[in-house]
């Protein structure tokens, strides 16, 4: 067994802004480059549109990880709207931690168009590094205690 | 004549300041009981479960529920009265959303009764006393207490609910337009909340005086400034949380020169209340540099207990978890 | 179709050829979805964006009455547009059309995993029929496109591309940096491999563009600020003070010869400093406009005002010198761009071993362009520095080009210009002239042949990097002994020669990124702008509206320019005649009855789109300025925003069945 296929595969949902990391995603499959597969994409206009609700949305329904990519400091397509994904970002991680999840299980990348090997690097990462943490299992997680103890 | 409808009011996990609520709609209290029998009122009226129970189901035209669900004797009653009752109404923030009381989301069942029965310093309790479900005295009498839940729940995570009237506590006006709709017949779609579906600053008395670029350079805590009477408080820099909040209390707290702690909970296109309260105001924070955005954020010490103060139970994470164990606490 | 009807929901898988079909089971896939919630046919097909592939779509719209269709296949870049188009055919709302990207992000990045690439080709098929689902109809605004266009660079592609757009009778506005249009094209003596004279086609296309009466020549001019979106641009031009308004100036050049200062002594940018300049001056005699420029640098009398000023006084036309000019900002409206700001030379003192800047026997290409041309600073003679004609020229390819060190990508020019240089240099001098390459590149119409020409006109080719430059005389002003190692005779060589050519690549200008910024573009890392697709939209950017040519976009040659030039020109002339555009389909609106005018979303709109109406507060969004980024959609803390295509509910439900499914997988559909 290959280290990829041994134990759990992390599920990450993939939150890209069109522009810049949407394509980096693409341009990476042109080249044929690998990388595991753990992520799903959301294609979203620009990272300004990554609702903090979307990011907890994925945890609650059983995702790994979250990862955000969007363009660099500077060059969104839309001006700023990194810089705004950016703010909500810092003050989401700490609320991630205050609920008991790792904040390491969110991640936020300036990923440009032309940085595929970026990518497929940090989702290379990222996927190890859930691996180590293990399986976040938020359903069950808020769902178990609840029923042993309603039951009891 | 006609036998008048029957009315419940029953709490849960409260402060008792939704059962105030009901005794400040004053002389109107007098309206309400002459349209209807209340059959079942813990706090105002000596009656027992069982006179519940003994009740034929449905017979009850409403119960209002307020107080969250933290034991397995709310459970219980909860469930009773929904038997009982044509229709449940969640009364209050801690029913509707988990409330005040479901901050304890953020501590185990452990954490919380090491700390009140040993920690706290104002705890005397040299013989490590704690309460046990069951208890036999050696005598033959066994005593029973109810299970003290992990997690505190919303009323709906709990039974069906069929309307929601929000606040900490509601407002007597919501309440008798609430008694009056259902007398009347007029009731809204089911899971509707009896408050309007728009944010607070919509009939908040400071709305002229935010500005259109507020660029938060620094927040403050409301003990950190004399707030200016007139002004928007996020344009003095302290977060309110009226922006994503339900109108509808008439702009209670800011008529008491205090930022909106968000008890009306979110509007309806809202999933997580503090999420996107989160997401607006830290939008508007005056920095593009990572380290001082973070600098001004720091500002707010603790975001859950702002932007989730009533709503950890119905958020979209609903409690703190303790990663890798697969359960909840250490 | 009418809202609130149920969906019914066709899936098609597509096999792109063996792409999709050698990594994925497509077969299951389709059964798979046939499964899902709402899908009332499922299929798979070799190729769906072929026509046959096409027509499955619309008999099935037809025969099954489907009102959603989601197409999983290659990216939303490449067919999105292609299946909104057939949806539309067959008469359902383009808009009720998913793309599923199960090419990019699974077949071909996890072709080593085949069974998890299948399994999250489920997912994403998954997520895609639950956003179906909840798609809604769009009716697409429309914007009318200003007739007018903006070139910025005036070089060969600046050029060809306002010239093709004036002649069609539109009008340009054409912004050059320099004080003269021409570029590098302007520099050279010959173009490879025809040997026609630079000056003889280039000199008339330019005077052309001077004297059009469509277009508007700015030079010494630069873009400062870009605002508005394809349609309606508004350009904000920096124009330069040249101290002469160009307006009056006739281009006698008589302040030129007047000039206070009798002898040339500033070192002439337009030759590299080979030759000298007055203060006031043209850059090259063919220059256009033929006006003159005041260095304010160098001239005195713009610098500290203390000149009797002959200029002034020689100066036949009353006003046309003021050195009260200031800087002007004029402002146009323009509704597409094209930008051909090129490229800059490699700079050799990156790679200081080859002497450049230290031993005189050494130039750039670029420089040795300018001996080689007739109006260049030797009059066309090739000279040394020390005065003397060379006997034996070195010329080494690949400067700042195929090495990681500088650049790894190949300029593509220089194999070529290169032996074009050998060519004049032994024509005009009788060198004897050695070719250090790695590879020739002569893959181009004439190239190969123009190879075998110089080889048979004696020109030596070397296969091997130089290893060494070293002067041969202690103070390093005489020749240099170049090293290699030539490969194909297997013995190290040394070579004195009187002059050593760097076949210097071609860079990204200094300020792309800046001038990426200004326009709303992407760069590559090297620097160069990126377009919209390598091979189907060449001259496109991300940008609509903004078109490229020339080197801004990559190292090419003249004929390759001038043919991307005309492919921007025709690109905007598209949009012109079809006298609007639709706008973006996602753009934000704001529901009146639920906002309650908190203010929130009215900063963060980076292209101001939304005010206050003033009656009662309430947020509005001007739909023609909105570009549909989502960032007021999500901060809005009431969420009384939403935006088409990626409302609340369709990316809420997408995030569901995107993870849901790795836990169901195996399992089947729900």
């Amino acid at each position: 067994m290959t280290p990829a296929t041994n134990g759990h595969d992390p599920k990450i949902v993939s939150l890209f802004c069109n522009w810049c990391t949407y394509i980096a995603a693409d341009s990476e499959g042109v080249s044929r480059k690998q990388y595991p597969a753990s992520t799903r994409v959301v294609r979203l206009m620009c990272s300004g549109r990554v609702d903090p609700q979307f990011v907890l949305d994925a945890f609650a329904k059983g995702a790994d990880g979250v990862l955000i990519g969007g363009c660099h400091p500077g060059d969104c397509h839309y001006s700023e709207g990194n810089y705004k994904n950016l703010r909500r970002y810092s003050l989401l991680k700490r609320v991630l931690t205050e609920f008991g999840i790792d904040p390491r299980r969110l991640r936020l990348e300036w990923i440009s168009a032309s940085e595929g090997e970026k990518l497929a690097k940090v989702i290379r990462e990222m996927t190890e590094e859930l691996r180590a943490l293990g399986p976040l299992n938020l359903p069950e997680k808020i769902a178990r205690p609840e029923a042993v103890a309603m039951e009891a | 004549m006609a036998e008048k409808p029957k009315v419940a009011f029953y709490w849960c996990a409260s402060c008792g300041g939704c059962e105030e609520s009901v005794v400040d709609l004053a002389e109107d209290i007098l309206t309400v009981v002459s349209l209807v029998d209340i059959a079942f009122w813990p706090v105002a009226i000596d009656m027992k479960r069982k006179d519940v129970e003994a009740m034929a189901d449905r017979s009850l035209t409403v119960s209002f529920i307020n107080g969250s669900v933290r034991t397995s004797e709310q459970r219980e009653m909860v469930e009773l009265l929904r038997r009982k009752s044509a229709f449940v109404i969640a009364y209050g923030a801690c029913s509707q959303y988990g409330g005040i009381p479901s901050l304890a989301n953020l501590h185990s069942k452990e954490e919380i009764f090491d700390w009140v029965y040993h920690a706290s310093p104002t705890v005397v309790n040299p013989a490590g006393t704690v309460p046990l479900e069951r208890f036999d005295d050696g005598h033959g009498h066994t005593l029973k207490l109810p299970t003290f839940y992990e997690t505190v729940r919303a009323l709906d995570q709990v039974i069906d609910v069929d309307f929601y009237l929000p606040g900490c506590p509601p407002t007597p006006k919501l309440l008798k337009e609430a008694v009056l709709a259902l007398l009347s017949g007029k009731l809204p779609p089911k899971g509707t909340v009896l408050a309007p579906d728009v944010a607070l600053c919509d009939e908040c008395p400071r709305r002229a005086t935010k500005p259109e670029k507020l660029a938060i350079a620094r927040f403050y805590r409301p003990h950190e400034i004399v707030p200016d009477p007139e002004k928007c408080f996020l344009a003095q820099g302290l977060p309110c949380m009226g922006i994503g909040t339900r109108k509808g209390c008439e702009a209670l707290c800011i008529h008491g020169n205090m930022p909106c702690t968000g008890c009306f909970g979110p509007t309806s296109r809202t999933r997580d209340h503090g999420a996107k309260i989160l997401s607006a105001l830290a939008s508007e924070v005056d920095a593009t540099d990572e380290k001082k955005i973070e600098e001004i954020l720091a500002g707010i010490p603790d975001p859950v207990g702002t932007f989730y103060r009533y709503g950890i139970a119905s958020s979209m994470l609903r409690r703190k978890i303790v990663e890798g164990n697969g359960g909840v606490s250490a | 179709m009418k809202e609130g009807e149920t969906p019914r929901i066709g899936v098609y898988v597509c096999h792109c050829g063996l792409n999709i079909a050698g990594v994925l089971s497509v077969k299951s896939l389709a059964e798979y979805a046939g499964r899902l919630p709402n899908v009332v046919v499922s299929r798979d097909y070799k190729y769906m964006c072929s026509d046959p592939g096409q027509e499955l779509i619309r008999q099935d719209i037809r025969e099954h009455g489907l009102n959603r269709v989601v197409v999983a296949a290659c990216s939303p870049f490449l067919h999105e547009e292609t299946f909104r188009r057939v949806c539309a055919s067959a008469g359902v709302n383009p808009y009720f059309y998913q793309m599923v990207n199960i090419r990019e992000h699974a077949a071909w990045v996890h072709s080593h995993e085949k069974e998890k690439a299948t399994r999250k080709a489920e997912d994403l098929i998954r997520a895609g029929v639950a956003r179906a689902a909840k798609l809604e109809p769009v009716v697409r605004q429309r914007v009318p496109i200003h007739p007018a266009v903006l070139v910025v660079g005036g070089g060969i592609a600046g050029i060809q591309a306002a010239l093709t757009l004036a002649d069609a009778g539109k009008k340009v506005y054409l912004v050059e940096r320099e004080p003269t249009i021409g570029g590098h094209m302007a520099q050279f003596d010959k173009t490879f491999p025809t040997l026609d004279c630079a000056a003889c086609i280039l000199t008339p296309k330019m005077t052309a563009v001077g004297n059009h009466p469509n277009i508007t020549l700015w030079t010494y001019s630069d873009v400062v600020k870009v605002d508005g979106s394809v349609g309606h641009f508004t350009v904000t031009v920096r124009r330069r003070p040249r101290y002469v308004h160009e307006d009056l100036c006739i281009g006698c050049l008589l302040c030129i010869e007047s000039c206070i200062y009798p002898d040339a002594r500033v070192a002439s940018e337009f030759d590299l400093g080979l030759g000298k300049r007055k203060p006031v001056y043209i850059p090259f005699p063919q220059a256009v406009p033929m006006k003159v420029v005041f260095d304010p640098e160098t001239c005195i009398a713009v610098k500290t005002g203390k000149c009797t000023r002959p200029c002034v006084d020689v100066c036949g036309v009353e006003g046309a010198i003021d050195f009260e000019q200031k800087e002007e900002f004029p402002q146009i409206e323009v509704g597409t761009i094209i930008l051909a700001t090129g490229f800059k030379t490699f700079d050799p003192h990156r790679l200081p071993f080859y002497g450049y800047g230290r031993y005189p026997a050494v130039y750039t290409s670029l420089e040795v362009e300018r001996l080689l041309n007739a109006s260049g600073p030797t009059g066309g003679e090739v000279v040394l520095r020390n005065g003397k004609k060379p006997e034996a020229v070195g010329i080494v390819h690949c400067i700042g080009s195929r090495d990681e060190n500088t650049n790894r990508y190949c300029s593509r020019v220089c194999c070529m210009y290169a032996m074009k240089i050998a060519h004049l240099i032994r024509e005009r001098t009788g060198a004897e002239v050695y070719n250090f390459y790695i590879d020739i590149r002569a893959p181009g119409k004439g190239f190969e042949e123009f190879y075998d020409r110089v080889q048979e006109e004696g020109v030596h080719f070397i296969r091997g990097k130089v290893g060494d430059v070293t002067p041969e005389t202690p103070d390093g002003k005489g020749r240099v002994v170049v090293s290699a190692d030539d490969t194909l005779l297997g013995r190290a060589r040394k070579i004195p020669l009187d002059m050593l050519v760097l076949a210097v690549g071609l860079e990204a200008q200094a300020d792309a990124n800046e001038v990426r910024r200004l326009f709303n573009i992407t760069c590559s890392e090297e620097g160069f702008f990126v377009e919209r697709h390598p091979k189907l939209a060449p001259v496109n950017t991300f940008t609509d509206g903004v078109f490229l040519a020339g080197c801004c976009q990559s190292p090419k040659d003249i004929p390759d320019s001038v043919a991307q030039a005309g492919a921007a020109a025709a690109e905007a002339l598209a949009l012109i005649d079809r006298g609007e555009m639709e706008l973006s389909p996602n753009f934000a609106y704001v529901s009146a009855e639920e906002c309650s005018g908190c203010k929130t979303c009215v900063p963060l709109c980076p292209y101001s789109a939304i005010t206050l109406e003033p009656e009662h507060g309430k947020a509005v969004i001007n739909q023609a300025l909105c570009k549909g980024c989502g960032v007021c959609v999500a901060a809005c803390p009431s969420g009384s925003i939403g935006q088409h295509l990626f409302e609340d509910a369709q990316i809420f439900d997408e995030i569901e069945a995107l993870i849901q499914g790795v836990a169901a997988n195996g399992e089947g559909a729900r």
